[in-house]
């Protein structure tokens, strides 16, 4: 039994080599123009899950755009949404919102899209016991509760959120707990994908073989650590039409490997090109190298709790000491953008420079507001996880820079497993400034804001005004009218620098000589409009 | 003979039980919960997180989650993964590819590394002999990943010899990381080759054989060169292990999917069933192919025997 899975597995991968090696080796023997299938492949890192309720991981999202249309995409210009399945998204408080469907799409499998195609992947992502990752999405709808008991071994009262209705097959009406102005910029998120009535028959297998309604669908299996091929869906009736038979996401452990890989032409596209090799891939790809601000942002938060840590002065002082362009110079070889603002460039409202002199590097300014603080006894502990060996570089940096330039001699590391990380954080064990990242959900100011400086936040910061001013954005009647709000607050999280903004993370990205049209923006790598060269 | 071979594999359940639950144990002491590890930076409701631990038995003590996984066993299931692959599924998946890529280095050992060594004994003291024992102390002092990463780049990226990484046909993509694999091994078995047949050489039985006029091809091929390998394959057993475990380097840097890199990945993921299962059989084959080494023995030099 074992050998003829064995062997049909193998069957499996030589096959798609062999079609790989098709796709990728030029035109061979015998095949004229036109012979040649315009496929093109990228290289990706292994997924976790492939329905889209169950994953947040970056490289899941990357297939998953290709494979699902989500009811809105993100213009990269104005960071507003613009509709894909959805013909509009509307609401009179910010509390009930239609959403209407575009008639006439369908899934992959031939099943029509409708509202509750949304409602009955919205329900199994929001239901505790399938334990999928984006189910947190879901807090601010009705009946949330019902769905997820907060005692241990408590069975759910329901499987369905009160708060969706299905009022036509194209119109899906949506409750949400309290008024939230940015909810149709949220739907953009590949959490929020419809998915078909087959699904539900057998989730385990729709999760290797996902079923979707976008520009791309599956051919085949998902081959873990291997392959997920895709190839173009004829009967897609969207903006987003494919420019080439199908996408290789060929699926690569190192992407030291996959780097080698794409200057041997032998992947096409790579999003993920490792910081080290960044200046070679400048020179080597030359128009072929793309890097893109992300939304990703990183922070050193304060245990404001924490009696030594509780003045903004001493904050500001630590803020003002760190030396941010030399930091990302040395550790990131200049691919990440010093911030100093809390929100990244890509979001709507973002004021460049807004932090003003707090986040600039100013050793002597730092050190008379240091002094006038009353100074820092006692140990400095520095908390980063060992996920990743540039954190403790980039905290050395900061270590040796507040000694330098504030005096402060006794600075200690805590390298915490990535596992308990954030358990510590959260359960404020860390008495010492700690490194504090953010992956953009969807970009709006309350996405980070909110997330980061709302209730229970990871400082133990309180503050009544703030609070309040994300609550009134929150219910604005528009999402321009949220924007003056939202800064507001932002200005407050800066005066008080519970967390200081350090920099903004740049995607680096490189393609073959195969491919052309590469237009890579922080919302999507718009797989759908690139072509394969003749 | 037989009941030799039937000891040493009855052995063998001790062992396996004894490997499986020290295993257990020891990714059950990594700190943290591997499932809020799962959720990176995102909160993970307390609802979703009881879910996911009920699901993965993450909430029984040591004992009872091993108990668990050992019934599951019995009867034929593994477990599975975060990411709800079969761990049976996996394994057979990227055993394959492992043991494809470690046979292919033994072979390299085998065969370069005798041929290498014997050679060298041969031409004791000449060229060939130097050249053997300088390029093998070369290879023995460069790491792995150098040797690895620069066969890719130079072989692979820039002549165009070897495929850069894993295209899914074996040979073509197993040549190169298996040479990187065995490189070492080729030159541990070079010079144990050559050490072993050189005191052979000077053995009071070859000069009997020569006075007696028997012809030097002969004296060599049956009288020195099988007994001269009993340190060779005592190498070559222990070294399987080291194959598959170093594979872990290997497999990284040409993208093979096969045990080194899951079980890289799993460690850090904290997936106990996983580790364990792949771990075990590594022990199984450890000590499955020492027991072959072991009956080799006799066959090698009749005075060895395992009555």
């Amino acid at each position: 039994m074992k050998n003829v899975v064995r062997r049909a597995g193998w069957a499996a991968v030589l096959t798609a080599a062999a079609l790989v090696a098709g796709a990728c080796g030029g035109g061979g023997g015998g095949g004229g123009e036109g012979q040649k299938a315009s496929r093109f492949s990228v290289a990706l890192t292994e997924p976790d899950h492939l329905t889209p309720g169950a994953t947040s991981s970056s490289y899941s999202i990357t297939v998953l755009q290709a494979i699902f249309e989500p009811l809105v995409e993100i213009d990269p210009k104005t960071g507003k949404p613009v509709m894909l399945a959805a013909e509009s998204i509307t609401s009179t408080d910010q509390k009930v919102w239609t959403i209407k469907i575009k008639p006439g799409q369908k899934f992959h499998n031939g099943e029509p899209v409708t509202a509750e195609s949304f409602a009955d992947a919205w329900n199994a992502t929001a239901y505790a016991p399938n334990g999928w990752t984006n189910n947190y999405y879901f807090e601010n709808v009705v009946g949330y509760e019902d769905l997820n008991p907060e005692e241990e071994g408590a069975k759910p009262k329901a499987d369905k959120l009160s708060g969706l209705k299905v009022v036509d097959p194209n119109t899906l009406e949506v409750t949400l707990k309290a008024p939230f102005s940015q909810f149709p910029i949220m739907l953009a998120y590949t959490g929020f994908a419809p998915m078909p009535k087959a699904a539900f028959a057998d989730l385990k297998a729709y999760d290797v073989k996902p079923i979707g309604n976008g520009p791309f669908m599956l051919d085949g299996e998902w081959q873990r650590n291997r392959l997920i091929k895709t190839k173009a869906f004829k009967e897609y009736g969207g903006p987003r039409k494919p420019k080439s038979e199908g996408i290789d996401f060929k699926i690569y452990a190192s992407r030291d490997t996959a780097y080698v890989d794409l200057r041997a032409n032998k992947v096409d596209l790579l999003t993920t090109i490792p910081a080290a090799n960044v200046s070679e891939a400048k020179g080597l790809l030359g128009d072929r190298f793309v890097s893109t601000p992300g939304g990703t942002m990183d922070y050193l938060g304060f245990p404001v709790y924490d009696k030594r840590y509780a003045k903004p002065e001493l904050r500001k002082a630590i803020s003002m000491a760190i030396d941010r362009e030399g930091i990302v110079q040395a550790v990131f070889n200049g691919t990440y953008k010093p911030m100093g603002s809390l929100v990244p460039p890509l979001v709507p409202g973002y004021r460049e420079g807004i932090c003003g002199e707090a986040c600039k590097f100013d050793p002597a300014k730092a050190k008379q507001l240091f002094d006038q603080a009353g100074g820092f006894t006692g140990t400095l502990n520095l908390y980063f996880s060992n996920a990743d060996p540039s954190y403790e570089q980039w905290m050395q940096a900061v270590a040796n820079q507040l000694t330098q330039n504030l005096g402060i001699k006794d600075i200690k590391f805590r390298k915490i497993p990535a596992a308990d990380y954030l358990k510590t954080l959260r359960e404020h064990k860390q008495d010492g400034p700690y490194r504090n990242n953010w992956v953009m959900d969807y970009p709006s100011p309350q996405n980070y804001l909110e997330s980061m400086w709302g209730a229970g936040n990871r400082m133990g910061w309180e503050n009544k005004e703030f609070q309040e001013l994300i609550e009134k954005a929150n219910s604005a009647p528009s999402m321009e009218a949220s924007i003056p709000l939202y800064q507001q607050a932002e200005d407050l999280a800066i005066k008080e620098m519970p967390m200081a903004p350090l920099w903004n993370w740049q995607d680096q990205a490189g393609y073959s000589k195969n491919i052309e049209n590469v237009t890579i923006d922080a919302y999507s790598a718009n797989l759908d409009q690139i072509t394969v060269k003749k | 003979m037989g009941r030799y071979v039937v000891v040493r594999l009855l052995q063998m359940i001790p062992v396996f039980f004894g490997t499986t639950f020290l295993i257990y144990a020891m990714v059950f002491a990594l700190p943290g919960d591997p499932i809020l590890a799962l959720a990176g930076d995102k909160p993970l409701p307390p609802a979703v997180l009881n879910a996911l631990h009920d699901r993965y038995n993450l909430d029984d003590p040591l004992i009872v989650q091993y108990g668990k996984y050992i019934g599951g066993l019995l009867q034929g299931d593994l477990g599975e993964t975060f990411t709800g692959q079969p761990v049976g599924e996996l394994l057979s998946d990227r055993w394959t590819v492992t043991l494809q890529l470690a046979l292919t280095a033994w072979v390299f050992e085998l065969v370069a590394g005798v041929a290498l060594g014997v050679i060298a004994a041969l031409r004791r003291g000449g060229i060939i002999d130097t050249l053997v024992l300088g390029g093998t102390t070369f290879i023995i002092a460069i790491p792995v990943f150098v040797f690895g990463y620069t066969a890719q780049i130079v072989l692979g990226l820039h002549l165009g010899l070897f495929p850069t990484s894993y295209e899914g046909d074996w040979p073509g993509s197993f040549i190169l990381p298996a040479m990187v694999l065995g490189s070492f091994g080729i030159a541990y078995v070079a010079r144990l080759a050559r050490a072993s047949l050189i005191e052979n050489l000077r053995a009071d039985f070859v000069r009997t054989a020569q006075s007696k006029g028997v012809a030097r091809r002969r004296i060599i091929g049956v009288h020195t060169l099988r007994n001269s390998l009993i340190p060779v394959v005592t190498y070559l057993g222990v070294d399987f292990g080291n194959l598959m475990a170093g594979a872990v380097v290997t497999e990284g840097i040409f993208n093979l999917p096969g045990i080194g890199q899951q079980v890289f990945q799993s460690i850090q993921l904290q997936e106990g069933t996983v580790v364990v299962g792949v771990v075990s059989l590594l022990v199984l084959v450890y000590l499955l192919v020492n027991l072959l080494v072991d009956l080799l023995y006799g066959v090698l030099d009749p005075r060895i025997s395992h009555g």
